[in-house]
């Protein structure tokens, strides 16, 4: 089962429905890095709201998604991922180590525009106070 | 030549007065004994009970009015020879007496006390036949045994089931996590932290994140005394668990004898970030979440 993929300016989204088989997850970073280049994306935004378990192999997934798309020029977001999800992922020792997580949609959004602020104001260097 | 409990063997040896309808014979002529003399009985218990400085917490009428239905309910069980009856009214008592401060050893006390009573009567009554004597007492001691033995396991089942209660209820109250600012969460930690209240905070925290939708978290363990690498890791796991729901967490009031363990054990405390004290952990979340306090003379411009 695909999962749609949302182009929002320079970010793009990819909201899970339901449980996804190894396969269903592989072909979404596949088509997500496909895109990132594509469009020339800044941000990528994995919305796993919907997930009520994750095992080691989504985990696995989603790291090398943000991998990935970082090696392309692009921040990836996790967001939404249920409490009990969170605490099952912290005692089973799989973590997102080095991905960056926020809680909902809302605030991934929030995260990558702050990303990207920081990014230019870095190139451009800071603007003296007038 | 003695039977005793309620097998029947049929060796030849034995009198034929020792069969099992015999000891039913004892036992009601024993129980009807007990119920003829039952009010000078209970008196003398009663006075044993006083002499032997046990329910203090009771008043007398109160000592009276038990005493009057452990008596019935005594000579009811040796009468039926089943202990249902006795163990759900020794629960019953328990649940009673339990918060009046009653203990324990006050409860054995006094049914072995009515035991004692109740066999002397037995003795007075059938010193000059030493053989009937006996005979009664094999069909008493068992069955008195087995009493004070359902009353003591009922007392102090019922006290275990409110130690439970007790302990979940304490839980509960201790852990609550508080909104300080908007999107920032406080949990102060009290107390001792077992591996079950370690995780029962940590859903707590994870569910008010999410809720709430915190950014930070301070954790505060001033009020904690010890951690052992379990705990720790409990702690570690809550951080890990809150960034996944995109929360910074803070932990605050670590104590030397704490710090020295986490170092100790080897924790991985790279992703935890900690400040001295509470009111540090506060400022340090309200930088991050990008407020800024200033006294009011700072803002007000001067004319």
């Amino acid at each position: 089962m695909e999962v749609p993929i949302l182009k929002q300016g320079h970010y793009l989204i990819a909201s899970i429905q339901s449980a996804l088989t190894d396969a269903d997850l592989s072909q979404l970073r596949e088509a997500l890095i496909e895109r990132v280049g594509k469009y020339r994306s800044r941000g990528v935004i994995v919305d796993v709201t919907a997930l009520d378990v994750m095992d080691s192999f989504a985990v696995r997934t989603l790291r090398d998604i943000a991998h990935m798309a970082r090696l392309r020029g692009a921040e990836t977001v996790i967001v939404g991922i249920q409490p009990e999800v969170a605490f099952a992922m912290v005692q089973l020792g799989l973590t997102l180590k080095g991905v960056s997580t926020a809680l909902d949609l809302e605030e991934g959004l929030a995260f990558l525009d702050r990303q990207a602020r920081e990014r230019s104001e870095r190139v451009q260097g800071r603007n003296p106070r007038g | 030549m003695v039977a005793k409990g309620k097998e029947s063997p049929a060796p030849a040896q034995l009198d034929p007065q020792t069969t099992l309808e015999s000891t039913a014979v004892l036992l009601r002529e024993l129980v009807a004994h007990l119920r003829q003399n039952r009010t000078q009985l209970r008196e003398e218990w009663a006075r044993r009970i006083t002499r032997a400085q046990l329910l203090t917490a009771m008043t007398e009428e109160e000592i009276f009015a038990e005493a009057t239905s452990v008596y019935d309910n005594y000579v009811e069980a040796l009468e039926t020879g089943t202990f249902e009856a006795l163990q759900a009214y020794a629960r019953n008592l328990s649940e009673r007496i339990i918060p009046r401060g009653v203990e324990t050893h006050e409860v054995v006390g006094i049914v072995l006390l009515l035991r004692d009573v109740l066999a002397r009567s037995l003795f007075g009554k059938y010193h000059e036949d030493f053989d009937k004597l006996n005979r009664i007492l094999d069909a008493y001691e068992p069955a008195a045994n087995r009493i004070a033995n359902t009353v003591a396991v009922g007392f102090v089942q019922e006290r275990e089931r409110i130690i439970r209660q007790q302990q979940e209820a304490i839980r509960e109250l201790s852990t609550p996590v508080l909104q300080v600012r908007e999107r920032l969460l406080i949990l102060p930690i009290i107390g001792v932290i077992d591996p079950q209240r370690a995780r029962q905070l940590t859903e707590q925290l994870l569910r008010a994140i999410r809720t709430n939708r915190a950014k930070v978290v301070v954790i505060d363990i001033t009020g904690v005394a010890a951690m052992d690498s379990n705990v720790a890791n409990h702690l570690v796991q809550t951080v890990e668990a809150s960034r996944l729901l995109g929360a910074t967490v803070i932990v605050t009031g670590l104590s030397p004898e704490i710090a020295q363990t986490l170092v100790t054990i080897g924790v991985d405390l790279s992703e935890m970030a900690t400040v001295g004290d509470l009111q540090g952990g506060i400022e340090e979340a309200e930088r991050l979440l990008g407020y800024k306090v200033l006294p009011l003379e700072e803002v007000t411009p001067k004319a």
